[in-house]
C-alpha cells in the first residue's frame, strides 16, 4: 500500500509522484552507469530516515500554508524539542514518557504563541514566526554550545534505529502523521474551515467560520509536528542538539516540500499527499547525489531548478483552469 | 419577525447609517432601494451579523439580539446572499453550502449526509439537477447564484436577505430567481430584497424602503407608488426616463475598426465594423462570446486568426498595452477581479492606465488635478480621492474605472456590462458619458444583458450566439428580435 493511495482519498494523484518516479528512474540509471547501485538496503534506509525528519515538519507546514499562513520558526522548534526531550530523559528509560510529553507541550506552546500573534494581533505570519524563531535562536545560542542531555536508550533503539525490512519506524510515524493530517483536512470541520480560511478569509468569516480559532489550531498542530520531528532527531542522535534544526534548514526545506507537493502558497488548495511526495523527491535527490559523490553545488542547483519548475507547472495549470 | 429601531453606523468617523427603522413580516418581500453608497449593503450586514451597529437595536423573532458575528445570525435563522460572491471556487457545492456548519457524525464530517442534504435542499428550491460533489468553480454564474441561495437557506433560515441577487444574471436566469423568491415567500420566509432594477422591485415586493445618504426616506406599499416617485425619493430630483438621443446618420463617421474572420478558442469567423460616432450594442446569452469579443479586441485573449484593421491599416493587438497604444480602452464586467486594485486609493486606481502608458500625462500635479476634475465630473462619492477604493460602494468603484479610461481619450471604447449594479441616477449618468464619447468621435461597443438598455442606447445591435455573430439589427428592433437571434429561433 503506497502513501498516495492512503492519502489521496478523492483528490487526483498530485503530479509530484510522476516527478518522483522520473527522478528516481534517471538517478538509478546514472548511478548504475557509474557502476553503483542506488537501491541497496543502506541507501534506502538513509533516504527514508531523511524523509521522516523533514516529512514530519512538512506535514505541519502544509496545514498552516493551506490556511494562508506560514511558519518560519519550525527549525528552532525542532532544535528546542530535541533539547527538552533529551535533558528531561537524561539517559533513563523511566523519564521517557515525561520527556516526550514535555517536548511536545513546549512545542505546542510556541505554536499557540505563533497562532495568537497572527490570528489575534493580526501580525503578518512571515514577520511573527520569524520573530518567534529569532527569540528561540537567542535562547538556544546563549544557553548551549553543543549537544546536551541524553535520550532514553529504548527510544534510541525504537524510534531512532528500529526498522521493519528497509522501512524505519520513524518513516511509519511520518505516514501515520500524514494520514492523520489528511483525515483532519478532508473529514473534520477543522479541515474544511482551514481550507476555507486559506481560500478566502472574508468569505469564511461571513459564512460563520471562527477564523481565529482555526488559524491558532493550525499553528499549534504545525509546531506539534515540528516538536515530534525533534523527538525523533533526539532519538536518532542520542542527545539534544541546539543546531540540528537550522543545519537541516527545516524551515525552508519544509516550505519547499509543501510547494513542490502542489499546495498553493497563497492557501486554500492542496493537501498532505503532495507534501509527502515532495519530501520523498527532495530526499531522493539527496540520496542520488550522495551516491554520485559530486559536489554539493550541483545538488543545490538541481533542487533549485526542481522547486522553480514545480511552481511554474502548477501556476500554468491554475491559469488554464481559471480561463476555462 | 424583524424590526430595526434607529440603527446607526459609522466607519472611521464617516456616518454611513443614521437612525434607520425597518421591519419585515413573515411571507413578505420587502425591497430596499437607494443610490450607490446609500448604505444598503451595510444595513444588510448589520442585520446578518457581519457588522455590529453603533447604535439602535435589532429585534428578531420577538427578541432583541446583538449578534456577535455572522455565525450567530445564521444559527438564529438569518440567511444572506451578499452583493459579492461568497463561494470558494476550489471547494465542492456541498462543502460551500454547509461551510461553517458541516454535519458531523462521531467527530467526523458526514460527507454522505452533507451531499444528501444539499441535494434535498436544491430539490426543495426547485432548482435543476446540479453536481453537488463538483467544485463550484466549474459552475456557471446562474448556478452559482442558486448555490449561494442554498447556502443562505441551509440552516433553516426564516429571514433571507438578498443583496442584488440579479446583478450578475442574464434575463432568462432572472426568471428562475423570481420563481424561487415567490416560492420562498409562500413558505412563510421573510425576504429583504436589495436591487437597482426597479422593475424587479415592482414585480416582487409588497413594500419598498428607500434609503438616501444613510437615512430612511420613506417606506411605501408597492401597489401605491410609481417608478417616478421612487426615483424622486432616491435621487432627490426628477430623472427623465429616457436614453440620450441616438446618432443622426450625419454624425456617423468613417469606419475606425474592422475585424475580418476573427477567431480564437471561443470565437469563430467574426466580422465586425465599428464607426466613429456610433454606439454598437452587443446582445446574446451568457457564454455566447460577447465578453470574449471585447477581450479579443482589447488583446486580453487576442484573435488567433483573421485580421484587425484600425483606420484601414492592419494592427496586431496582442496585449492590453498594445490595445491602449492603439487607442482602444475596455471596461471589464468583472469589476472586483479586473477593474480595481482593491487596496489602492481612488486616485491611484483612476491614474493606473494613464501612468502605465505615460505619454501625454506630463506633470504629476497636472495629471492629478485633471483626474480630480474628471472624478468629480463622473460624480464619484468617496471620503476623498485618497480613500482606499475597496471601501467605496460598487457603483462608485465603477465610476472610478470609467474615469480611468476616459482620461486616455480613447478612439475605440469597449464596455462590458457598464451599468451592472449601478443605481438609476448613476446609470443615466453613465449612459450620457457613453453617448458623449460617441458624439466626440469615438467608436463605442457596448455589451449589455439589460435588454431595455441595449435597445435604448444602441445605434445598431450585433447579436452573438455560440462564439459567432448571429446577426445584426438596426435601431428600433424589439426585445423579441434580439432574443430570437440570441437563442437561434427560426423566425
Ligand atoms: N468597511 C468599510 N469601511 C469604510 N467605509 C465603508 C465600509 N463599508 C462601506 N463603507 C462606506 O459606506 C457607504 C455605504 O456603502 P454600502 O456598500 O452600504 O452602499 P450600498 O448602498 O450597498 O451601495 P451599492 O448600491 O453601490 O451597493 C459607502 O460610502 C462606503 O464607502
Ligand atoms: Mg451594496
Amino acid at each position: 500500500m503506497s502513501a498516495q493511495s492512503l492519502l489521496a482519498a478523492r483528490r487526483p494523484v498530485p503530479g509530484v509522484y510522476l516527478a518522483l518516479v522520473l527522478t528516481v528512474a534517471i538517478g538509478w540509471l546514472v548511478v548504475m552507469l557509474r557502476g553503483g547501485a542506488l537501491f541497496n538496503q543502506a541507501t534506502m534506509v538513509s533516504l527514508l530516515h531523511v524523509a521522516a525528519g523533514l516529512g514530519l515538519v512538512a506535514v505541519g507546514q502544509t496545514l498552516v500554508i493551506l490556511g494562508g499562513s506560514l511558519d518560519l520558526s519550525v527549525a528552532y522548534v525542532v532544535s528546542l524539542s530535541t533539547l527538552v526531550a533529551a535533558e528531561t530523559m537524561n539517559g533513563s528509560d523511566t523519564a521517557l514518557v515525561p520527556g516526550v510529553l514535555l517536548a511536545l507541550a513546549v512545542s505546542a506552546g510556541i505554536g499557540l504563541l505563533n497562532g495568537l500573534l497572527i490570528a489575534r494581533f493580526r501580525i503578518n505570519a512571515f514577520i511573527a514566526t520569524l520573530g518567534v524563531g529569532l527569540l528561540l535562536k537567542g535562547y538556544l545560542d546563549s544557553n548551549y554550545d553543543g549537544p546536551a542531555g541524553a535520550t532514553s536508550p529504548s527510544l534510541v533503539q525504537s524510534l531512532g534505529y528500529q526498522r521493519i525490512g528497509p522501512v524505519p519506524v520513524s518513516f511509519l510515524l511520518l505516514l501515520v502523521a500524514a494520514v492523520a493530517a489528511g483525515l483532519a483536512l478532508n473529514r473534520t470541520r477543522f479541515g474544511h474551515h482551514l481550507l476555507a480560511v486559506g481560500g478566502d478569509a472574508e468569505v469564511a468569516r461571513l459564512s460563520g467560520v471562527r477564523n481565529q480559532r482555526v488559524l491558532v489550531t493550525a499553528h499549534v498542530l504545525c509546531s506539534l509536528c515540528a516538536g515530534l520531528a525533534g523527538v525523533y532527531l533526539a532519538a536518532r542522535l542520542g542527545s539534544g542538539a541546539p543546531r540540528v534544526g537550522t543545519e537541516g534548514i527545516y524551515d525552508l526545506e519544509s516550505i519547499a516540500a509543501v510547494v513542490i507537493g502542489g499546495t498553493a502558497l497563497a492557501g486554500g488548495r492542496g493537501g498532505v499527499a503532495g507534501t509527502v511526495g515532495g519530501v520523498l523527491l527532495l530526499a531522493s535527490i539527496d540520496a542520488i547525489f550522495n551516491q554520485l559523490e559530486v559536489d554539493s553545488f550541483a545538488k543545490q542547483v538541481v533542487r533549485g531548478v526542481i522547486i522553480i519548475a514545480a511552481v511554474a507547472v502548477y501556476a500554468r495549470r491554475t491559469i488554464r483552469k481559471g480561463r476555462s | 419577525m424583524l424590526a430595526l429601531r434607529a440603527v446607526g453606523k459609522s466607519f472611521l468617523g464617516v456616518r454611513v447609517l443614521d437612525g434607520v427603522d425597518l421591519d419585515v413580516a413573515p411571507g413578505e418581500v420587502h425591497a430596499v432601494v437607494g443610490e450607490n453608497g446609500a448604505g444598503k449593503s451595510t444595513l444588510m450586514k448589520i442585520i446578518s451579523g457581519g457588522y455590529a451597529p453603533d447604535e439602535g437595536s435589532v429585534v428578531f423573532a420577538g427578541e432583541t439580539r446583538t449578534f456577535r458575528g455572522p455565525r450567530e445570525a445564521r444559527r438564529a435563522g438569518i440567511g444572506i446572499i451578499h452583493q459579492e460572491f461568497t463561494l470558494l471556487p476550489d471547494r465542492t457545492v456541498a462543502e460551500n453550502v454547509y461551510l461553517g456548519h458541516e454535519p458531523v457524525r462521531r467527530g467526523l464530517v458526514d460527507r454522505r449526509e452533507m451531499l444528501a442534504r444539499t441535494s434535498a435542499l436544491l430539490a426543495s428550491m426547485g432548482a435543476g439537477p446540479m453536481p453537488v460533489d463538483a467544485p463550484v468553480g466549474r459552475l456557471g454564474i446562474a448556478q452559482r447564484q442558486v448555490v449561494e441561495i442554498a447556502k443562505a437557506l441551509a440552516l433553516d433560515a426564516r429571514l433571507l436577505i438578498m443583496d442584488e441577487p440579479t446583478a450578475a444574471l442574464a434575463d432568462h436566469e432572472v426568471e428562475l430567481l423570481y420563481a424561487l423568491v415567490r416560492r420562498l415567500r409562500d413558505q412563510g420566509i421573510g425576504l429583504l430584497y436589495v436591487s437597482h432594477r426597479l422593475a424587479e422591485v415592482f414585480d416582487l415586493s409588497e413594500r419598498i424602503t428607500v434609503l438616501k445618504d444613510g437615512r430612511r426616506v420613506t417606506t411605501v406599499r408597492t401597489a401605491q407608488t410609481t417608478t417616478d416617485e421612487l426615483v424622486r425619493h432616491m435621487v432627490g430630483r426628477d430623472l427623465s426616463g429616457y436614453y440620450p438621443g441616438r446618432a443622426a446618420p450625419a454624425d456617423v463617421g468613417p469606419v475606425l475598426l474592422t475585424v475580418r474572420g476573427g477567431g480564437n478558442r471561443k470565437l469563430h469567423d467574426v466580422d465586425l465594423r465599428l464607426r466613429a460616432g456610433e454606439v454598437v450594442g452587443v446582445g446574446g446569452l451568457q457564454g455566447s462570446g460577447r465578453s470574449a469579443l471585447a477581450r479579443a479586441l482589447f488583446g486580453v485573449a487576442p484573435f488567433t486568426t483573421g485580421q484587425v484593421d484600425l483606420d484601414g491599416k492592419p494592427v496586431r493587438v496582442v496585449s492590453p498595452r498594445a490595445a491602449m497604444r492603439a487607442g482602444i480602452a475596455y471596461v471589464s464586467e468583472d469589476r472586483k477581479g479586473e477593474g480595481i486594485v482593491a487596496r489602492q486609493s481612488v486616485l491611484d486606481n483612476a491614474l493606473l492606465a494613464g501612468r502605465a502608458i505615460g505619454g501625454s500625462w506630463s506633470g504629476r500635479s497636472a495629471r492629478t488635478a485633471r483626474m480630480r476634475d474628471l472624478l468629480g465630473a463622473v460624480d464619484v462619492r468617496s471620503a476623498g480621492v485618497d480613500q482606499e477604493i475597496r471601501f467605496l460602494s460598487g457603483g462608485n468603484q465603477q465610476k472610478v474605472v470609467l474615469a480611468r479610461w476616459l482620461a486616455l481619450g480613447p478612439r475605440v471604447m469597449l464596455f462590458d456590462e457598464p451599468t451592472r449594479g449601478i443605481d438609476v441616477g448613476a446609470t443615466s449618468a453613465i449612459h450620457d458619458v457613453v453617448r458623449r464619447l460617441a458624439r466626440d468621435g469615438a467608436a463605442v461597443l457596448m455589451i449589455s444583458s439589460d435588454l431595455p438598455e441595449l435597445l435604448g442606447m444602441s445605434d445598431r445591435i450585433v447579436v452573438m450566439r455560440e462564439g459567432r455573430i448571429a446577426g445584426e439589427l438596426p435601431a428600433g428592433a424589439s426585445e423579441a428580435d434580439v432574443v430570437a437571434l440570441a437563442v437561434g429561433a427560426v423566425t
